[in-house]
């Protein structure tokens, strides 16, 4: 085991909240590692700990195996893709990725400028050099963002929601190609998100947060499929609670009659709705519970109100302390 | 009438009655001849403009802009730091803000003459000094350059305090947060990002010490005594002892017109005046 970045028995305590309760967990070198989690489960905090922009109330950062929690920011080789990606406006696409070259003791010209060369083409910038950011397009921002931290080479990229500021259509595409991109040059990424999704198609690894716990570390089919929590399962894609066992929606079968030799339930179809490339059915179980069920399209479609019994294998039951 | 057209008319009518109009009256008397017992007559001359060609007008004008403009970079260099101080003071930005203009409380003409008690031969910081055997002559710190300068510092300091304050307050944290993320030391980032971005705001408070400090004539009559003499005082002496409306009137549209030069040579590229 090869880890980077460790957090051991991390706290932050605020006056009002504890934002951050005894997190210890170790990243790789070379991973693309998330923390997600809803708002103010203390993912950001996690973040800015490890960035240096906050101090923890105890435990500590190790980074290649230095201690570097009680340093600056400045002193710290890690670089951090803000939410609002905080481009220096009064300064051109070139000056802000220059920018933490420059302040390096003995900068050295040539060095600097085939660097900066490189990495805007790695980004694909080029040609947009002298631009100011707000010549630019949020795509284009994200990536002088990019581009200005990984021209540093630094140890850790840490990313908070890079991707909350562009729009939907964008950041499927921007998701695929920030993959891309770590693939390429290697760096490891610490990637902040509270979207499951995202978390899930990016991650080598993935850490569910929730009030400030650390809750499950896992691959991402690790987690999906044995969620240790509830919180957890319920988090990462959806979840059905069937007299305290989980059972993912894919997982849910409806028919009309019931089946022969396993166990069913019986219900009425509330609701019923297409979703082009399958069918997702909402039945309410005579205990009152509703179920969600998510089917191929080749199936029956069921009408609301029809009575109906829905089953599932014995397989893909979660149990969840 | 539309209803913001009337809420604009008080206002500007105020400014048209008391500021137009009496610019309008002050260019049309500097063309004018001086009275015998002061007020102006015929006939249209261009001499008071040519009066003020004199060297010795010059040399006024000069010392004007030169304490004007010293007063308001020590202004800048006093006032930056401060109102940084305020921006990161957290809870207590509001005392701090108030303490700033605690003094306006005061009449400006109090306050001078505070000072004067202060800097005269007999005033505080001398007794105090001869007393302690520090000195043994009185420290000459009244009725000259330094004395004025001192006099304008402290009276536009919050002119200066308070729009920095606003900037630095709008200032996006997170730029300061990712200069220090990509390596940037506090001094690094204080020139290469805080200074750079609060630029206008900076230039603002120049101008909004320095334009006032030209027409001053209180505080140079009060703490700058004769030797001292500023446009300001050139006016006012016009207007008064002097009797002779007409230059007066041509030394102050001369100092607008000049003011108003500098300012426009000053100014950012693609930016107002303000």
């Amino acid at each position: 085991m090869d880890a980077i970045l460790e957090l051991r028995q991390l706290s932050k305590r605020y006056p009002a909240h504890h934002a951050v309760r005894d997190i210890s967990l170790a990243v790789q070198r070379g991973e693309f590692f998330s923390l997600v989690g809803p708002s103010g489960c203390g993912k950001t905090t996690t973040l800015r700990l490890v960035a240096g922009f906050e101090t923890p109330t105890a435990g500590g950062v190790w980074l290649n195996g230095d201690r570097i929690d009680h340093l600056p920011p400045y002193r710290r080789n890690v670089n951090t893709v803000f939410q609002n990606y905080a481009l220096f406006p009064h300064l051109t696409v070139r000056g802000n990725v220059e920018f933490g070259l420059r302040r390096t003791r003995t900068p050295n010209v040539e060095d600097v400028a085939t660097r900066v060369r490189k990495v805007i083409e790695q980004v694909r910038l080029t040609g947009k050099e002298s631009r100011k950011p707000s010549d630019l397009s949020g795509g284009e921002r994200q990536r002088v963002a990019l581009a200005r931290s990984l021209v540093l080479a630094p140890d850790v990229l840490l990313l908070d929601e890079p991707l909350s500021a562009l729009d939907p259509q964008l950041r499927k595409q921007v998701r695929s190609e920030l993959k891309d991109l770590q693939r390429r040059v290697g760096v490891t990424f610490l990637f902040v998100t509270h979207d499951q999704e995202e978390a899930l198609s990016l991650s080598d690894r993935l850490a569910v947060m929730n009030a400030g716990v650390l809750e499950q570390v896992g691959t991402p089919q690790e987690i999906y499929q044995r969620p240790r929590t509830r919180f957890v399962a319920s988090f990462l894609g959806s979840m059905n609670w069937i007299d305290d066992i989980g059972v993912r929606p894919e997982a849910i079968r409806v028919s009309h009659s019931a089946p022969p030799g396993v166990a069913s339930r019986c219900g009425t179809v509330t609701r019923s709705t297409f979703l082009g490339s399958s069918v997702q059915a909402e039945v309410q179980l005579e205990s009152g519970d509703r179920v969600l069920a998510q089917m191929p399209v080749d199936g029956n479609i069921f009408a609301e109100g029809e009575l109906v019994h829905i089953f599932w294998n014995s397989l893909d039951e979660l149990r969840v302390p | 009438m539309k209803l913001r057209t009337l809420f604009i008319t008080p206002a500007a009518a105020l400014m048209l009655a008391t500021l137009a109009v009496p610019l309008l009256i002050i260019c049309v008397y500097s063309f004018l001849t001086r009275g015998a017992y002061g007020g102006v007559e015929q006939p249209f001359t261009l001499e008071n403009y040519s009066r003020l060609l004199d060297p010795l007008y010059g040399a006024i004008f000069v010392r004007s802009f030169w304490i004007a403009g010293v007063a308001a970079v020590l202004c800048l260099v006093l006032g930056f730091p401060l109102a940084l101080f305020i921006t990161r003071s957290g809870t207590r930005k509001n005392l701090y803000l108030s303490l700033v203009i605690l003094p306006f409380w005061t009449s400006f003409l109090i306050r001078t003459y505070a000072w004067m008690f202060l800097l005269r031969d007999t005033g505080l910081i001398n007794t105090v000094l001869q007393v302690l055997r520090i000195i043994h002559e009185p420290l000459p710190m009244l009725y000259n350059n330094g004395a004025v300068i001192l006099g304008l510092v402290y009276g536009f300091l919050p002119f200066t305090v308070l729009p920095l304050y606003a900037t630095l307050e709008r200032l996006d944290k997170s730029l300061l947060e990712a200069a220090a993320d990509l390596g940037s030391k506090p001094w690094d980032t204080l020139f290469r990002v805080t200074i750079p971005l609060c630029a206008p705001g900076i230039r603002a408070a120049a101008i909004l010490v320095f334009v006032p400090c030209l027409g001053t004539y209180l505080t140079s009559d009060l703490l700058g005594g004769s030797k001292t003499i500023l446009i300001g005082n050139l006016v006012q002496n016009q207007f008064t002892s002097a009797r002779d409306w007409s230059f007066g009137a041509a030394a102050s549209l001369a100092l607008m017109a000049v003011a108003m030069i500098l300012l426009f040579a000053a100014r950012g590229r693609g930016e107002e005046l303000l």
